[in-house]
């Protein structure tokens, strides 16, 4: 999104505090300084994650803050799924298992928590897949029980419809 | 009604102590075991056949064979509760065959038989204008055949999941409240009674995945077998995986899960939030059928025991005397 925020201390923070009250993941900020603007005003984008329904109260309080949203565009929406793989993650090379997602270019690896027990036994880990729709996430999650079976990973996945 | 009991262990003891103790208009006239057997087509004395079983080993004299009380006791409902094979479903399919060609009425707790032969039982069943029941198969105590069969008659099921093995339960319940291993869990399980010294029935999924075949052959009229259920136990799950799934409010159960739209039948541990519904403790079971006229149904309650499974069956028997025995 765009947003035109005063330029003055603390009006930036101002602007990206109501994302990240209301869940949302800030990816980047864009600002720059335009020499021929002198209107006291800044231009910012911003490239964000926000929970489903929740854009529409961001913008409204935005505007209460006294920021001007100028644009929104390109909502995607992002779907997520979290599941727990068990198995020798490291030893089969957990790099080459995230990259097989991340370069399908529908899906990627949003997290990875990992707990490492003792040596020579499997490792357990969170991993949460996002993409845009349902289909592509079907298609990544299809993708790493491929793998699993290849590496021999156990997945337990989220009973549908919780 | 008259009944004739096969198979003297807990569960047939746990339904001759039932029906001495309650106005359950049953009459036991016969009662066999794996070495001997007794008939009295007047009735027999539960209390006292129940005594010589546990005094003597036995609960009648050596010779009375299944087949010979099949064949000659007078009775009208046989209760055929004889230690379960998954494989063949034998000696138990045997005495079933015979006891409905004979035109008696047939209740069971063996999945064996049903798992396997059921299309042939019941048609069999059908021709002699008896009833075959089997309600102790699946999820002990809890009514979930009556419950599909009538209770939710004229409903189409959509799906149907949930916890159908009591000893994997406990023990994922205990790796989540005590932070257990897998094998700790199982050696308590053991323990307490609730596993067996071979586990690998309950643990590998196979005993979820037989009812669900149960339930896929005789309620959505499937035509499946073991081998196409989609199945992961529980043996390789870390208490470190269920530490992650804590940290976000879940925790892990072997579901087992019909998809009727699908036809497709699975058996695997599944991340679930802590305060689902389908969350149960220690070895109780629990079952969500999801329909399109009434919404969600869930059935919780004990999956296994000798008087839980003892209930089901005289809820059979009581069904059947209520509504199709031509004696009454």
């Amino acid at each position: 999104m765009k947003l035109e925020i005063r330029d003055t201390p603390g009006q930036l923070v101002a602007a990206l505090k109501p994302i990240s009250d209301l869940g949302g993941n800030i990816k980047s900020v864009i600002h720059e300084r335009d020499p021929l603007n002198d209107s006291g005003f800044l231009d910012v984008r911003i490239l964000l994650e926000m929970p489903e329904g929740k854009i529409r109260t961001l913008t409204d309080s935005l505007k209460e803050q006294g920021v001007n949203v100028l644009r929104i565009n390109e909502e995607r929406l992002l779907i997520r799924k979290s599941v727990i793989l068990i198995g020798h993650l490291l030893h089969t090379d957990l790099s080459d298992t995230v990259d097989k997602i991340d370069n399908t270019g529908f899906a990627e690896v949003g997290e990875l928590s990992m707990i490492m027990p003792s040596l020579n036994e499997p490792t357990s880990a969170k991993m949460t897949i996002i993409s845009e729709n349902l289909t592509n996430l079907e298609r990544a999650m299809n993708i790493l029980k491929d793998i699993a079976e290849e590496k021999n990973i156990l997945i337990v996945e989220p009973l549908e419809d919780f | 009604m008259k009944i004739a009991i096969l198979g003297f262990g807990s569960v047939g003891r746990g339904i001759a102590r039932i029906v001495a103790e309650r106005e359950t208009g049953l009459v036991i006239t016969a009662v066999a075991d794996s070495k001997s057997g007794c008939i009295d087509n007047n009735g027999l004395n539960p209390l006292e056949v129940i005594r010589a079983k546990e005094e003597t080993g036995l609960c009648g004299k050596k010779g009375v064979t299944p087949e010979y009380i099949i064949k000659n006791a007078d009775y009208d409902a046989l209760v055929e509760v004889t230690p379960t094979n998954a494989e063949t479903g034998e000696p138990s399919l045997g005495f079933i065959k015979l006891a409905l060609s004979t035109g008696k009425h047939v209740v069971t707790s063996n999945k064996g038989p049903v798992a396997l032969n059921y299309d042939e039982l019941s048609h069999i069943a059908r021709e002699k204008e008896v009833q075959f029941k089997y309600e102790a198969t699946v999820c002990g105590a809890i009514p979930i055949i009556q419950t599909l069969q009538y209770g939710l008659a004229g409903n189409k099921v959509k799906k149907l999941y949930g916890v159908f093995n009591g000893t994997c339960n406990y023990i994922l319940t205990r790796m989540a409240d005590e932070r257990l291993t897998y094998k700790q869990a199982l050696l308590e399980a053991r323990e307490l009674g609730y596993a067996e010294a071979d586990p690998k029935y309950d643990v590998e999924g196979i005993d979820a995945a037989i009812k669900l075949v149960i339930l896929a052959n005789t309620i959505f009229g499937m035509k499946k077998r073991l081998e196409d259920v989609e199945i992961t136990g529980i043996c390789s799950l870390t208490s470190e995986a269920i530490e992650l799934a804590e940290a976000d409010e879940l925790t892990i159960r072997l579901i087992g899960e019909i998809d009727n739209e699908r036809g497709t039948l699975r058996v695997s541990p599944r991340v679930i939030p802590k305060d689902h519904t389908l969350v149960v403790q220690d070895t109780l079971n629990a079952v969500t059928i999801e329909t399109d006229l009434a919404g969600e149904v869930t059935l919780i309650g004990r999956g296994a025991g000798s008087i839980e499974t003892a209930s089901a069956i005289i809820s059979d028997l009581s069904f059947i005397s209520n509504c199709h025995d031509r004696s009454s």
